[in-house]
Parts: structure tokens; sequence; C-alpha cells
């Protein structure tokens, strides 16, 4: 560590940022040296993106300073940052599909003529790609291209503009395994070469094998920065999920002395694709019964999102069985799971499960439209709406000027108190929430939290998907944990220690030979360019 | 440093505001008249006396107002098909060929298939067979979208020039009057198969088709089941699947309504109007209907009164062509100006100018304003 006695590349100290009352960084120090790989780690909502966001002049924070070779900065946009060299690899890429891997290089560059001068820029991509092991067609066009090599076209524009600081979203997020070794190998390469590279991850075991340096962000402060080679994964993850959990006497205790349970809900090898098709439930075993609450725990990512929307009729199972109350509703239509009594609190609320556009009436009866009293032949019955929608702001608690208010006025915790009354009227079989207390405040998280628990007393069995697990252990009677789509574990909410769930959430099973990696198993040192 | 500066950018509201809203059509058709005034005046003509001509031409006398209301009609009713595509956001395009068709339906319905029945019989089949016709037309595109996701804009606008060629060979080809001295076109209808017209005038019984529709329409959209599947799918179509709508069947019955509407344009120029069918009997009624709709806010009255203000622009132009030789190019000049800035006033009426640099949100939609 000779490099000891220069200023870091980054050093970020005391950055608070707030978004209106919540606080995403709360005096955060983060610092990160040339030559080195620097992993970023930490739950969801840990406020790694806000940090990373303030490093590269997408938000200003409120407080602290950042500094790069030693250097105050103050950075008024991107524009900024990248002149200060440094370069950001997102997670959702933003090329442009139809150009060529040289002209999107070439893309928002200043000081550019009228004609492009692709040829020069197609040379530099080569020599530049050969260099790193970083090999894509600069001719190509980017719909040509495979996800890594996408990734590896975002790499490489931020080189060609000179970025010293390299910073990763998650970049292994939507490759294989096989792509994620070769840009391991091409992330150590860079560091060698004098680069100082930060990334963004939630697994550990890809961390340990890549980063020399990792600092754990914890609910938006730092809560240490660590040396990859003195670590391991059980300490990394009792840093990251490390505050106290929910104290027992406020987690969901079993109803006492239930017998056997009447099986409510069987899911049987449920396996499914994600949106780019890639594997995203890889053989899902779960059962609940009538009166009974699963949650769902994970990181991000690990095939939540995907069981919901199976269970649920929105997303084709590829493979095995959804049984809801006996019934085999295996790729049903989003109607006739609803009609088996099945109700659904979505992940986006406004995206998927209000109409935003729409009155608060419009959005009420988006269930209930089709049948008796709304519903008289082919007309829609007025009065018996408005009374429906009346009775239903009314016991759900939301706060609203009027039924002819669109719902997309309402703030996040009405609009979901209006989507939970609404899903849970007459009295569902399952219910299937995901995150859904998600971004409202206190006060409707408790009466999204008591509406969910009335639902389980009164014998409904609950699939509930979450990242917090304060939430999970209030509401659930059991927890499996979701990773890389599959139950690695399930514990019971009474027992459940942090450790244990966090060690789940990063894929450490504890079985020797069940695990996990991140990597596959593939040695860096002799992956290929995939 | 270029970013130090303050710039104008657009920060997009929680909501459309209502105001904005409102204001927006009068703003468009205020400004598009001052910019075509500035083209009018850049070629040597006076701007107000020139659209005191069109004024008068159109609305001045009341073979003025018959003549606009005669071209009220098939603005309407292809207006209201248009509108409710769109309200789905099913972009159909395809007014104009869908016209044809209907118009094509009715004259070989007239012409061929019962040209000696009685007008209490061969009205109502030709109301038929031109609704029908443009339903038709308007299922391909329909049936594209729903069961193959191909884009029906691109479909809906080819089947255009599809119909209208295929028209214009019937009134060259097989359709066409042996006695017609070379002009393309048909025999003429029988007398059973002419539109009644209001007195001397050459306003026809289509104006009460084109109103009973928009009154029908509305409650339609308004009250109803179907209505309100509509507004849900042309509002958030996550939510509308989420909800288990049944969008494909809808996205087919929504485009040949639209198609129906249309057709039934169609129809009742032939009927009311030329009493056979010719070649280019519309001079764009298909196209002019995606701007009735769009600047009628896709609701019925707003179509209807669009409608109106349109056909006054059109025939006011034509006035012009006849009374000061001017181009008959200025009333479609005026159009495409009113439909340039209402586009760009709606931008206004969803999204805000600001000089401050906005406050971004992380992995949010946008700002949700509390009520009150």
């Amino acid at each position: 560590m000779t490099r000891d006695a220069a200023p870091p590349a980054v050093e970020m100290r005391g950055i608070t940022k707030r978004f209106g009352e919540v606080v995403a960084n709360a005096g955060v120090d983060f610092a990160a040296r040339s030559g080195e790989v620097h992993a970023l780690v930490g739950e969801n909502g840990a406020g790694k993106s806000t940090l990373m966001s303030v490093l590269t002049g997408l938000y200003r924070p409120d407080t602290g300073t950042v500094a790069i070779d030693g250097r105050p900065v103050r950075f008024r946009s991107p524009r900024d940052a990248i002149d200060a060299g440094i370069g950001m690899v997102h997670q959702h890429f933003t090329l442009v599909d139809s150009l060529t891997v040289a002209e999107n290089v070439l893309l928002g560059r200043q000081g550019q003529g009228f004609r492009l001068d692709t040829s020069t820029v197609e040379r530099e991509l080569d020599a530049l790609g050969e260099r790193h092991g970083l090999r894509v067609d600069p001719r190509a066009r980017i719909w040509q291209l495979s996800v890594g090599e996408q990734q590896r076209v975002e790499i490489l524009r931020v080189l060609h503009r000179g970025a010293r600081i390299l910073i990763l979203d998650e970049p292994t997020a939507v490759l294989t395994p096989r792509e994620a070794a070769g840009l391991a190998a091409a992330l150590r390469g860079l560091a060698d070469e004098g680069l100082c590279v930060v990334f963004i991850s939630h697994k550990l075991d890809e961390v340990l094998a890549l980063a020399d340096q990792v600092t754990v962000l914890r609910r938006g402060r730092s809560v240490g920065t660590v040396d990859a080679a003195a670590t391991d994964r059980r300490s990394l993850a009792r840093l990251m999920v490390g505050r106290e959990l929910l104290p027992e006497d406020r987690r969901l205790t079993p109803t006492a002395g239930t017998p056997a349970r009447e099986t409510v809900l069987e899911v049987v090898g449920l396996r499914a694709e994600g949106d780019r098709g890639r594997p995203a439930l890889d053989g899902v075993d779960l059962r609940v019964g009538a009166g009974e609450s699963l949650g769902i725990a994970g990181v991000a990512g690990n095939g939540q999102r995907e069981l919901a929307e199976v269970v649920t009729g929105l997303r084709r199972a590829t493979a095995g069985r959804v049984v809801i109350g006996g019934q085999d509703l295996t790729n049903r239509s989003p109607r006739a799971v609803a009609a088996a009594g099945v109700a659904h609190i979505p992940e986006d609320r406004l995206a998927t499960g209000l109409v935003g556009g729409l009155d608060l009436a419009a959005n009420a009866i988006l269930r209930g439209y089709r049948v008796r009293p709304l519903t008289r032949g082919p007309l829609l019955a007025g009065r018996a709406i408005a009374r429906f929608t009346d009775r239903l702001l009314d016991a759900n608690d939301v706060q609203a000027p009027g039924r002819s208010t669109p719902a997309g006025r309402l703030s996040g915790g009405n609009q979901q108190k209006l989507l939970l009354g609404r899903e849970l009227d007459g009295r569902p079989r399952l219910v299937v929430a995901v995150h859904p207390a998600r971004g409202v405040d206190v006060g409707a998280t408790e009466t999204i939290h008591r509406l969910l628990r009335e639902q389980r007393a009164a014998g409904a069995a609950t699939l509930l998907i979450s990242e917090d697990l304060d939430e999970l252990l209030a509401l659930s009677d059991r927890i499996a944990v979701l990773f890389e789509g599959r139950v690695v574990g399930e514990v019971e909410s009474a027992t459940a220690d942090h450790e244990q769930l966090g060690l789940l959430m990063a894929g450490v099973t504890g079985q020797p030979g069940t695990e996990r990696a991140g990597f596959d198993g593939v040695p860096i040192g002799l992956a290929a360019d995939g | 440093m270029a970013s130090a500066i303050p710039s104008p950018r657009l920060e997009r509201r929680a909501a459309p505001s209502a105001v904005a809203s409102a204001v927006v059509p009068f703003v468009a058709v205020a400004l598009a008249l001052v910019a075509g005034g500035i083209v009018l005046w850049a070629a040597g003509e006076p701007p107000v006396a020139v659209y005191r001509a069109m004024l008068d031409g159109a609305v001045g006398s009341r073979d003025g107002v018959a003549e606009t209301l005669v071209k009220t009609i098939p603005l309407l009713l292809a207006g209201l098909g248009v509108a409710v595509a769109f309200r789905m956001r099913l972009w159909n395009i395809g007014a104009e060929g869908q016209l044809y068709l209907g118009a094509v339906a009715a004259s070989g319905t007239a012409l061929y298939v019962l040209p000696d029945a009685p007008a209490a019989v061969l009205i109502p089949a030709m109301i038929l067979a031109g609704m029908a016709g443009g339903a038709v037309w308007a299922a391909v595109p329909a049936l594209l979208r729903a069961r193959l996701q191909v884009n029906e804009i691109i479909t809906s606008l080819m089947l255009n020039y599809v119909a209208i060629l295929f028209a214009e060979y019937l009134v060259h080809g097989p359709w066409r009057d042996p006695v017609g001295f070379g002009f393309p076109g048909t025999p003429r209808f029988p007398d059973a198969a002419e539109l009644p017209q209001w007195g001397t005038t050459r306003v026809h019984l289509g104006l009460a088709f084109g109103l009973a529709a928009a009154g029908i329409l509305w409650l339609v959209l308004g009250r109803t089941r179907w209505g309100y599947e509509i507004a849900v799918a042309g509002t958030n179509a996550r939510a509308a699947r989420y909800a288990g709508l049944p969008t494909a069947r809808n996205i087919l019955l929504v485009m040949a309504l639209s198609g129906a509407l249309a057709g039934l344009a169609g129809m009742s120029e032939v009927a009311g109007i030329g009493h056979q069918l010719q070649r280019s009997f519309s001079p764009g009624y298909g196209y002019t209907a995606i701007i009735v709709a769009w600047v009628g806010r896709l609701h019925p009255g707003g179509v209807a009164l669009v409608a109106f203000l349109l056909a006054g622009l059109l025939v006011g132009g034509d006035a012009l062509q006849m009374e000061l030789g001017l181009p008959a190019a200025v009333a479609p000049m005026l159009q495409g100006a009113i439909l340039f800035f209402l586009l760009g006033g709606e931008a206004l009426a969803r999204y805000r100018v600001t000089w401050r640099r906005p406050t971004p949100i992380p992995g949010g939609p946008a700002p949700v304003v509390e009520p009150g």
C-alpha cells in the first residue's frame, strides 16, 4: 500500500441528502483509492444509489464535501462530474439501440463538428477494448449486442471520455455467470492500471471475490469500511442487516394450538422467466394455510416480483403449478385468479394497481364493476357506486377531498389505503401483498398493517413480499427467503434472528455444497472473454 | 460554466392543470390565426379582410351556414370514430380509408344488392352496410394489434391508400357508369337511396345520424361498463391487465366502432350529397377528423363543436378561393397550425416551465401533490 500517502481518488465526507422527510444519506463518509476495486454494499434503501448520485453530480448534497484526488469539488451537473474524470455505468443502460457502438460513444460529446468522425473513434474503441479485455465491434449496432456486450459499451464510453473513477451500479445483476466472470477480470485489469473502480452490489460472494475494500451502508449511514481479504460473508451480512430486529413481543405469534390448517395456496416447482428472458424463478415450493401469513424475504431482484406476478396470473409460469383453494390456477388469467378470491396488492400501486388519471370512484370499482349492485345490465349504477366508494374511503381511513378526485392526486399512503380497501373488500381467500407499506408515512403504515392482520385473523392466507424485515416479522408467521429464484430457507418469525436472515438473504445457506456463489465458481483469473 | 446559468426546463405536473387544459384549445386557435395572418401578410394579403371574408363565407348567410352544416356531418361522424379509438389509446388514423370503404359498401348496396327496394328498406340497409364496411376495414389493424402487437398507426394509415385506390378501381372499372361521359363515377343511385334534405339546402339526414351518434357515444362512454373499461384501458393499460379487463376483445370492439362511425360518414356522403360513388369524394375528411377529435378533447360534445368550426373553416376557405382568388390551401394551413399549437399547448397543461433546477426524486414518479 504505497499509495497510502497520496490523497484518495474519491473522498466524501459527511454527505447528507434528504428527499422530503426521507433521509437517504445521513452524514456518510466514503473514500476510495486509485488502483483499488471498492465495493459498496447494503440493503435496498441503505443509500448506496443516492451516495453515488451525489458523486456523479446527479444530486447536490444538503451538507458534506466531495474531494477528488484531494481537491474539493462542487458538481453542479453530471457534466461537471464527467469533466472531473468520474464515469458511471448504470444498471439500466443508456444506449440508443439503433446507433452503432461508436455513435453511442460520440453522443453528447461536445466539440463535435457537423459530421461525426466515427472512424477515429472506432479505432480508439478497438484499441481500448483490446487493452482492457472489453472487446466489442465499434461498428455493430446496439440492438445486435448481448446485454453483456452492451455493458462493455457503457464501460468503454466512460473510459473513452477519460474517466479515472469508474462507478458501476449492480453490474452483474443483468449478466450471465460467464459474462460476470469476464467483467470481473476486466475490472481488476482497470484497477491494476491505476483506475479507481467502485461497484454497488448485493451479492456478498461477488464482493469478496472481486473487491479490495468494502464499505457497508445501513439505513443511510456508513457502518464501516473493511478490507475484503480480512472479512467473510458472515461478518459482512451482520454489518448489512446488523440492526436490532423487531423485539419478539411485537412479532407475530402463531395462533396457538391451531390444528393443521387447510391449505389455501400451494406452489409446486414453480419456474418463470424475468422480463429479459432470464430465469427468475427456479423451482419454488411454498405452502400457505388459511389464517396463516407467509413472508417472503430477499434482496430485490431475486424473484419476488415474478413470484407475485405468476401467482396472480400476470406472468406465465414455464413449469410448476399454482394451486389456490384446491383449484389449479397455473397460467390462468388475472381475472380467473381474482375470481378465485385472490386479492393482489401490487408492487407499484400507481403503475399497476390504480388508474391515477381516473377518479376515486372509478378506482374503487376496478374489481367489482361487473357485479351487482355496482352494475345494472350494461350500465354502471351511479348511486350504488357512490355509496360503495364512500364506504370504502371511510372504512379504510382514506383522506380525500371527494370521490371525484383523481387517484393520482392522493398521497402515497392514501393511495395504498384505497388500494388495500378495494382488494380486501369481499373476504379474499388469499392476499398477495408486495411491499405494501413502501414509501408511505408512519400512520398509513399502521393502518395498512392493521388491515393485513385483520385479514389473517379472518382466516385469509397471506403471501407477504417485503424487503423490510421488521414488516415481515410483524406480519408473518413464517418467513421464506428467496435467493436467485429459489427458496433457500424458511424460519419461524417468533424465533428468527438477524444473522440467520441476513445470511440467507445473501445466499449463504450454511450447508456445504449448496451455496450458490455469485460467479458460479468460475475462477476469475481464468475467465474468458464472454 | 454553462450549467451555472439557469435554463428553462419542463417539469412534469402531478396532474394536468385543469385551467390550462380548458384554455389551451382557444389559445391554440388564436395563435393559429396569428400565425396564418403572418403568412397571409407576407403573401401580400390583408389578414383581417381575409379572415372576415372566410367568416362571412362560412356563417354569414343562410347558404353559408347550410354548407358548413353539410361539411360538419362527415367531420362529426368520423371525428367521433377517431375519438372513441383515441380514448383507448388506439391510434386509428385510418378513418379516411374506413370512410371510403363505408361509402363503397353503401354504394354497392344501393346499386347492386337492393336496387329496387323502397327507401324504408334501402336506407337502413345502406347504413348497416356502410358501418359494416368501415368496421371491417378497422378490424384489420385491430386484429393485428390485439393478436400480434402490430402498431396500428402504420397499418391503419396504409390501409387508407388501399381503400382509396380500391374505390378508384371500382369507379373506373366494374362499377363505372356506362353513360357517364367518361367521368369516373358509378351510375346515379336509385331515388330511394337518397337521404332526405332539409328544405332547399343540401343539409341532409346525416346530421341527425351525427348528433344521435354523439349523444349515444356520450352515454356509452360515461355510463356503461364498457365505457368504463375503455377509460381504464386508455388511462393505464397495466392496471387494465391487472384487473383482468378483456383488453384484446375491447381493442377489436372499439376499433370496429371507430371504423363503423367513419363508414357511416362515408355512407352519408354518398347517400346525402353525391348520390353516386365518385373518385375522391372526400377531401380528406378522415384526416381532418383526427384534428377534430383531438381539439375536441375526445369528448363527444367537444367533437361536435369542433367539427362545426372546422367545417366552417373549410367552407370559408372555399369562399376565399371563389371570391378573392386565394388558394384553397389557406384552410388546411390554418387547420395544420391549430393542431400544431394545440399539441404544443398540451405540453404546457402537463408540464410547467421552470427556471430552477428541479429536485430529483430517487427512483420515484412525479411528486405527488396533497389534495387541497
